[in-house]
């Protein structure tokens, strides 16, 4: 199967700082990719990168079969983005939010009613349509942002800390969310800080100080690390360098 | 440990418009105590450590710090609390040592005179003390801001969600620093969304919707939780949770890590008849068994039991 | 107290665009309004209405074109063509030489010439119409030098502007601009920075008092916008030789009274807004833009409908520029601006007491 996702070498410099060391790896389609690493570990750098936001300083980088260097346009057409931080207009409806974000991405207005229907009625949330994001909850909130950051059908969605802050329940619905969108096909790239969720990735990255120091399914790298959990792998590796 | 009440709050409630933020919470905090307040966001944990802090004024109810009211009393309050507000993010152009400095100098303290307080934490971000605020990682920040809350030798400290947004080596050592400040017979209220934090208190309460589920040691909510809690995996994790999600004999199912957690209906289920079920319908490398629950699965329960 | 000035010092000056801004603007506002209207005469075009068509009169009109400052662009025959050639904007000023020019001045007596400008642009009008009235001294001086008595005077209608508003005024004018802008908005932006960035709920819950919250903010933008002030009087002083005829101790101490009247409105704004957009907003709309169009900045007072006369009133800008012409190009001392100082006086003590209430030392949440 031809990656999705491929880096090689990927070197980015901030003047004398080097954020990302080096990295070389391959995310698969249909693929959840966990990228893990401590806070500052360079893991904002190179999604960045990934979403054609910003040039590496040298190494290979394709994302959805497009170049990083020459094609982010044909790259932000093709890749959905979400983060805790970003996410829907308080001030307008469901409805207008879909509206809006379908626009950007040049659907037809018949497009854009038949995936947002198909979409809400998934959440089970066709009821709430015409209701203003302020007044929903937070948890909702971030299911209904992961639906927009689809909405275009892309190849690839990232996803920066997607459930900070959410209850465990919700947070197991996004979860379901995930798998049913990579199941139909679509990658997930997504970071966490929450080490039960590394447990749900297919395959793990764990990022230290500009450098990936371990990839592999969670379960070999518990084996590799004769411990039970992520965490502990997790733990291990990131204080190894203090 | 002795037994004052550091905190005691009776019949809180709190409206924004026609939003009930917080709902007729009523709870008392020993001195010298790490309490914890763990629910999502929009439980209610902000506005309630807002009003603890004399920042709000509760619309009914009323609550005292160390003797003093919140409302009445807010000069003296503010004079022995230190707060980390929760999107807290201390002057972004200023160094690590500016922004101590002015804490310490708005609270009437210099930095040598409490220096004994916040050396374990401050000796991890000295090093950088040159460095903007604004330039540090999420973990380092954390770490400056308490430093700045503890500055003056605060005799409660409120910490509202200090460890969300950072990794999990970064929240370990968060608090470490916690327990070791707790020896100085300071009490702590904490708020936190990440659950396994929960264990970490001397006492936790277990916040959704405004209202206080659950008050307990982490230990005695771990007991209260009456269910059996069982743990299965198998080779294709995402079917076999609808799976189990279909049949009537089990209450909840929900992912955990990289098994499945399940609540069973103690009359009818059998560990055997599963099993033979799951294999018959085409799981492959299955193991079950029962499990001790968390405080993370005593929350899910409650919160399911109450929809 | 000392660290939080200290501190909002640091935010200044760690800021340099600001920075830049704060001190680059008001330089590069007075070079712009200097040089706009310190423009020379040259070939400025006139028409002449000479009702006596006599040989002193063609020499007049000689001279006046010898000078090389006009260029008689039309020659006039009656009243009605005057108004015309104004309004085909052809010509920015009329000399009208009455008829028997000659003859009068032949037989040794006064005779009047009438100067009619355009002075919708007040600055050129008024440049022009002493350009001429000189040349005209000049040749009442050759055609009878035994006189004491000027032979001719001259009458100047300024047409659309008549008091000429507006000469001087940009120094006056830019003193106010600049201190509103830096004291109320820089101050009510960083209150509100405050607001946004959570650190306003620590200071709130530190022992501080709301007044020491508020000097300490206030004060490093007293200095900042009293040497803006000196800034400007200096380089009016210096490079435009605006005169100062009254005393410097009295105007530098009515803008210290200003400033601190912009700093409370500046507070005033920070206590109703939660964000630096809203706090921006308000003081453009509240404050910058009531000071540039109302305040007889830009338009005189007194063209304006009486509902907005009356609203310019309660515009401490203009207050301020009535002070500050009067100490600078009359010499006024403080007898004759009591009156003013008083209002401004009333409308800082206001603006820090509605503050001082407002400014809560909860927060207020909807």
């Amino acid at each position: 199967m031809k990656p999705v996702i491929e880096v090689e070498n990927l070197v980015k410099k901030f003047g004398n700082f080097v954020a990302n060391d080096s990295l070389t790896f391959s995310v698969f389609p249909g693929e959840i990719f966990g990228f893990l690493g401590a806070n500052g570990a360079g893991k904002t750098t190179t999604i960045k990168i990934l979403c054609g936001l910003s040039s590496p300083t040298s190494g290979k980088v394709s994302v959805a079969g497009f170049d990083v260097y020459r094609q982010s346009e044909q790259i932000k057409r093709n890749i959905g983005y979400m983060s805790q931080k970003f996410s829907l207009y308080e001030d307008l409806s469901i409805n207008e939010n879909f509206q809006f974000y379908g626009g950007i991405y040049g659907l037809s207005r018949k497009e854009i009613r038949e995936r947002t229907k198909t979409l809400l009625s998934r959440l089970d949330f066709l009821k709430a349509q015409n209701e203003v994001l302020r007044n929903i909850p937070q948890g909702w909130k971030q299911k209904l942002a992961f639906s927009v950051a689809v909405m275009h059908q892309p190849k690839v969605v990232f996803l920066d800390e997607p459930t900070g802050g959410v209850d465990p329940i919700t947070r197991r619905q996004f979860w379901e969310l995930i798998y049913e969108q990579a199941h139909n096909g679509t990658t997930i790239f997504v970071t966490t800080h929450y080490m039960d969720e590394a447990e749900y990735c297919g395959r793990v990255s764990i990022m230290v100080d500009g450098r990936i120091e371990a990839l592999d399914s969670p379960k070999v790298l518990k084996n590799q690390f004769a411990v039970n959990s992520m965490n502990e792998v997790f733990v291990k590796l990131a204080r190894a360098t203090k | 440990m002795n037994t004052e009440m550091a905190i005691s709050a009776t019949a809180i409630s709190k409206f924004y418009q026609d939003k009930k933020a917080l709902d007729n919470l009523s709870f008392e905090i020993m001195k010298g105590s790490l309490f914890g307040f763990i629910g999502p966001d929009g439980a209610g944990k902000t506005s309630l450590f807002r009003i603890l802090n004399s920042l709000l004024i509760p619309d009914e109810g009323k609550a005292n710090i160390l003797g003093f009211d919140t409302v009445k009393d807010y000069r003296q309050i503010r004079r022995i609390i230190g707060y980390m507000p929760g999107k807290f993010s201390l002057y972004q152009d200023l160094t690590v040592e500016e922004n101590l400095k002015f804490f310490a100098g708005i609270f009437n303290s210099t930095i040598s005179k409490n220096y004994h307080l916040i050396e374990d934490i401050y000796n991890h971000i000295e090093p950088f003390k040159n460095r903007k605020a604004g330039q540090l990682s999420g973990g380092m920040k954390q770490k400056l801001a308490l430093s700045c809350a503890l500055i003056h030798k605060p005799e409660v400290l409120i910490l509202d969600e200090p460890t969300t947004g950072v990794d999990a080596v970064s929240r370990g050592e968060f608090w470490e620093m916690l327990q070791k400040l707790k020896s100085q017979n300071i009490t702590i209220l904490v708020s936190t969304p990440y659950m396994d934090e929960a264990s970490l208190c001397d006492e936790v309460a277990l916040m959704q919707e405004g209202k206080i589920m659950q008050r307990a040691t982490p230990e005695k909510i771990i007991e209260a939780f009456e269910q059996t809690l069982w743990s299965v995996q198998s080779d294709n994790m995402f079917k076999l949770l609808s799976h189990l999600n279909d049949l009537p004999e089990i209450k909840l199912a929900y992912r955990s890590g990289d098994h499945i957690c399940f609540i069973p209906e103690m009359l009818t289920f059998e560990e055997k008849k599963l099993l033979d079920h799951l294999e018959k319908i085409g799981h492959q490398s299955l193991h079950i068994r029962q499990i001790e629950p968390t405080i993370e699965d005593s929350f899910i329960f409650h919160m399911q039991s109450q929809n | 107290m000392k660290g939080f000035v200290i501190k909002e010092f640091l935010h200044i000056f760690r800021d340099f665009r600001t920075l830049l801004i704060l001190f680059g603007m008001p330089i590069a506002q007075v070079l712009l309004f200097g040089f706009a209207i310190t423009n020379e005469i040259n070939h400025a075009s006139i028409a002449v209405f000479d009702k006596a068509r006599d040989s002193k009169s063609l020499e007049l009109q000689q001279k006046l074109t010898a000078s090389g400052y006009f260029d008689i662009n039309m020659q006039l025959d009656n009243t009605k063509a005057i108004e015309k050639a104004f309004r085909s904007g052809k010509v920015k000023e009329v000399v009208v030489i009455p008829p028997q020019f000659g003859k009068t001045l032949d037989l040794g007596q006064q005779t009047t010439i009438q100067l009619i400008n355009d002075a919708s642009d007040p600055n050129t009008a008024n440049l022009i119409s002493s350009y001429t009235s000189a040349i005209l001294r000049d040749f009442a001086a050759d055609a009878n030098p035994q006189s004491t008595l000027l032979p001719v005077a001259t009458e100047t209608t300024m047409l659309y502007n008549p008091e000429l508003k507006g000469v001087f005024m940009f120094v006056p004018g830019t003193i106010t601009v600049l201190l509103m802008l830096v004291s109320a908005m820089m101050t009510s932006i960083s209150i509100a920075r405050e607001k946004e960035m959570g650190t306003m709920e620590v200071l709130l819950i530190s022992p501080l008092k709301p007044y020491q919250i508020i000097l300490g903010k206030v004060l490093p933008y007293v200095v900042f916008s009293f040497v803006n002030a000196s800034v400007i009087l200096l380089m009016a002083y210096t490079i435009f030789e605006m005169p100062v005829n009254g005393s410097l101790m009295l105007l530098l101490a009515e803008t210290l009274l200003f400033i601190l009247m912009a700093l409370a409105m500046g507070l005033f704004i920070s206590t109703v807004s939660n964000s630096q957009q809203t706090a921006m907003l308000l003081s453009m709309f509240a404050l910058m833009l009531p000071t540039i169009l109302l305040s007889g900045f830009v338009f005189p007072v007194e063209n304006m409908p009486l509902a907005l006369q009356w609203l310019s009133h309660i515009m401490p800008s203009k207050w301020f520029i009535i002070i500050v012409k009067s100490i600078m190009l009359k010499g006024l001392g403080i007898a004759y601006i009591w009156q003013e100082t008083l209002i401004i006086l009333a409308m800082a003590v206001i603006f820090i007491l509605l503050s001082i209430k407002k400014f809560e030392v909860r927060l207020n949440l909807k």
